[in-house]
């Protein structure tokens, strides 16, 4: 789908966030990027966004052009719902910087609130919902222009352990209902685990891709007890721990 | 209990006052007692209303045009860096310069006692109602902003369905603030000009009543502007809420 080719991004305070970044994403990929905070994974989920440009290195599209507006779905470490706006006005706003009629577009707002389960709640505004189901609509808000690509910021680090594990799950679910490609940023190792097919590790500050590591895992709520998954997270423990005494040494 | 303090904080003092007045046996040229005050309003009301009608009337005026540039500018120092630049240290100006050093040159300028009022309340309710609304429109979260990038929105689309709606609680909270100091505009700038006649704001009649030492009848006016005050900033106030909660956010 895309591939960043050494991709290099500098502060203008001389901080180098991003130090030569290569990776490939594959159609269909759901991948993780792994490593401690300020190592550069937001900056990078953001050059791929169209948010940020890369001062050296670039990013090739499969397709040859950059996606269209509404053909990235974001969602950030907060729900960042217009709090003026209801349930079905927020996963409404994509659609309706498109152009598109709030009755026109109706079926669609209700297809995305049923997909994260919220389909009782359109007319609830977000001080009326919990930090899980504000996060839902966030996704739906994401999901409703049915984007090629997914890019998720850290989405469930504010939450609590239970609605984390459900969304999580809920999240892998719609991954393989859709079909589209993820790009999930976490500094969460059992999240990494759970969730991806290709974790990646990124070096401390300046970000370099410093690993990757393919799950084997069968995905689904069982994937937690399973023997694999505790390997697999045992494996990329090893492997974040070589990487942070690499780049202190 | 709480809900009520004010009220009955207010009856004790008013009470108090009242028994110390008669018990020191003060003149009422020099600190009538709230007995006497009353009595005062009520000797000529039709007056007082009529004064403090103008007095309203001026305020209102001058809020609204305070709170129509304030977002107009805040627009537009939002909209280019340019202006934000140029505009910025005027603000200030404006803000930092005492209503009553201005108020003698606009009244002589403009000479209509009406406009000239209204221009010196314009001008002291002016700055919080423009500074607040420049906060609220630069206030809209970055990653909101984002999300709109993302979507291909215009600057226009962003205007009116984030960084607008993102400041209404901003301006909301500075207009609050922009309608007492209307007020007080009102009455400073009432004072200089010092016009007479009955349809004359709440100063001319404390003016008034100050030179003929009827000390009742300053306090009658002062009381209806405190009260005015009062019931300015809770009608802001109300105002902010129904339109907050009507939005689900209060």
């Amino acid at each position: 789908m895309l591939t960043l080719d050494r991709l290099v991004r500098r502060f203008p305070n001389g901080t180098e966030a991003l130090h030569e970044a290569s990776l490939h994403i594959g159609k269909g990929d759901f991948i993780t990027l792994l490593g401690p905070s300020g190592c550069g994974k937001s900056t990078l989920l953001r050059l791929i966004a169209g948010l940020d440009q890369p001062d050296q290195g670039r990013i090739a599209w499969a397709s040859g052009t950059a996606p269209a507006p509404g053909e990235i779905g974001f969602v950030f470490q907060d729900p960042t719902l217009l709090p003026w706006a209801d349930a079905a006005d927020n996963v409404f706003l994509p659609l309706r910087l498109r152009g598109r009629s709030r009755s026109g577009a109706a079926a669609e707002i209700q297809a995305a609130l049923a997909r994260v389960g919220l389909e009782r709640f359109a007319h609830a505004h977000p001080r009326e919902l919990s930090g899980g189901m504000r996060m839902r609509v966030s996704i739906a808000r994401a999901l409703v222009t049915r984007p090629r690509l997914l890019l998720m910021d850290e989405p469930f680090a504010a939450l609590d352990e239970f609605t984390r594990f459900r969304l999580q799950e809920d999240l892998q679910g719609l991954w393989r209902e859709l079909g589209c490609t993820v790009v999930f940023v976490t500094h969460s190792i059992y999240e990494a685990c759970f969730l991806a097919r290709r974790i990646v590790l990124m070096t401390p500050r300046p970000g370099r891709i410093a690993q990757e590591i393919v799950s084997r895992l069968t995905p689904g709520p069982g994937a937690r007890l399973a023997l694999a998954y505790t390997e697999l997270v045992a494996e990329v423990t090893r492997a974040m721990q070589a990487s942070l005494a690499r780049a202190a040494a | 209990m709480t809900r009520f303090a004010p009220t009955l904080f207010a009856g004790f003092f008013l009470v108090l006052w009242e028994a110390a007045v008669r018990l020191a046996g003060a003149p009422e040229y020099l600190v009538p007692g709230p007995v006497a005050i009353v009595g005062a309003f009520l000797a000529t009301p039709s007056l007082f209303l009529a004064s403090l009608a103008s007095t309203l009337g001026v305020t209102a005026t001058a809020l609204a045009v305070a709170a129509v540039l304030g977002v107009a500018l805040a627009l537009v120092m939002q909209a280019s860096p340019l202006a934000r630049a140029a505009f910025q240290p005027w603000t200030v100006v404006l803000q930092v310069t005492p209503i009553v050093a201005i108020a003698p040159l606009v009244v002589v300028w403009v000479g209509d006692p009406f406009a000239s009022v209204v221009i010196c309340a314009t001008i002291i309710a002016f700055f919080p109602v423009f500074s607040a609304t420049a906060t609220g429109l630069a206030a809209a979260p970055p990653e909101l902003l984002d999300l709109f990038r993302l979507n291909g929105a215009r600057r226009w689309d962003t205007l009116l369905l984030l960084r607008l709606p993102a400041a209404l609680p901003y301006f909301l909270a500075g207009l609050r603030i922009s309608g007492g100091l209307a007020l007080v505009g009102t009455v400073s700038a009432e004072i200089v000009a010092g016009s007479g006649g009955v349809a004359s704001g709440l100063a001319y009649r404390i003016l008034e009543a100050g030179y003929r030492l009827q000390v009742p009848r300053m306090f009658a006016a002062l009381a209806l502007l405190s009260a005015s005050g009062v019931a300015i900033n809770a009608a802001l106030g109300a105002l902010g809420r129904a339109l907050l909660r009507g939005r689900g956010e209060a």
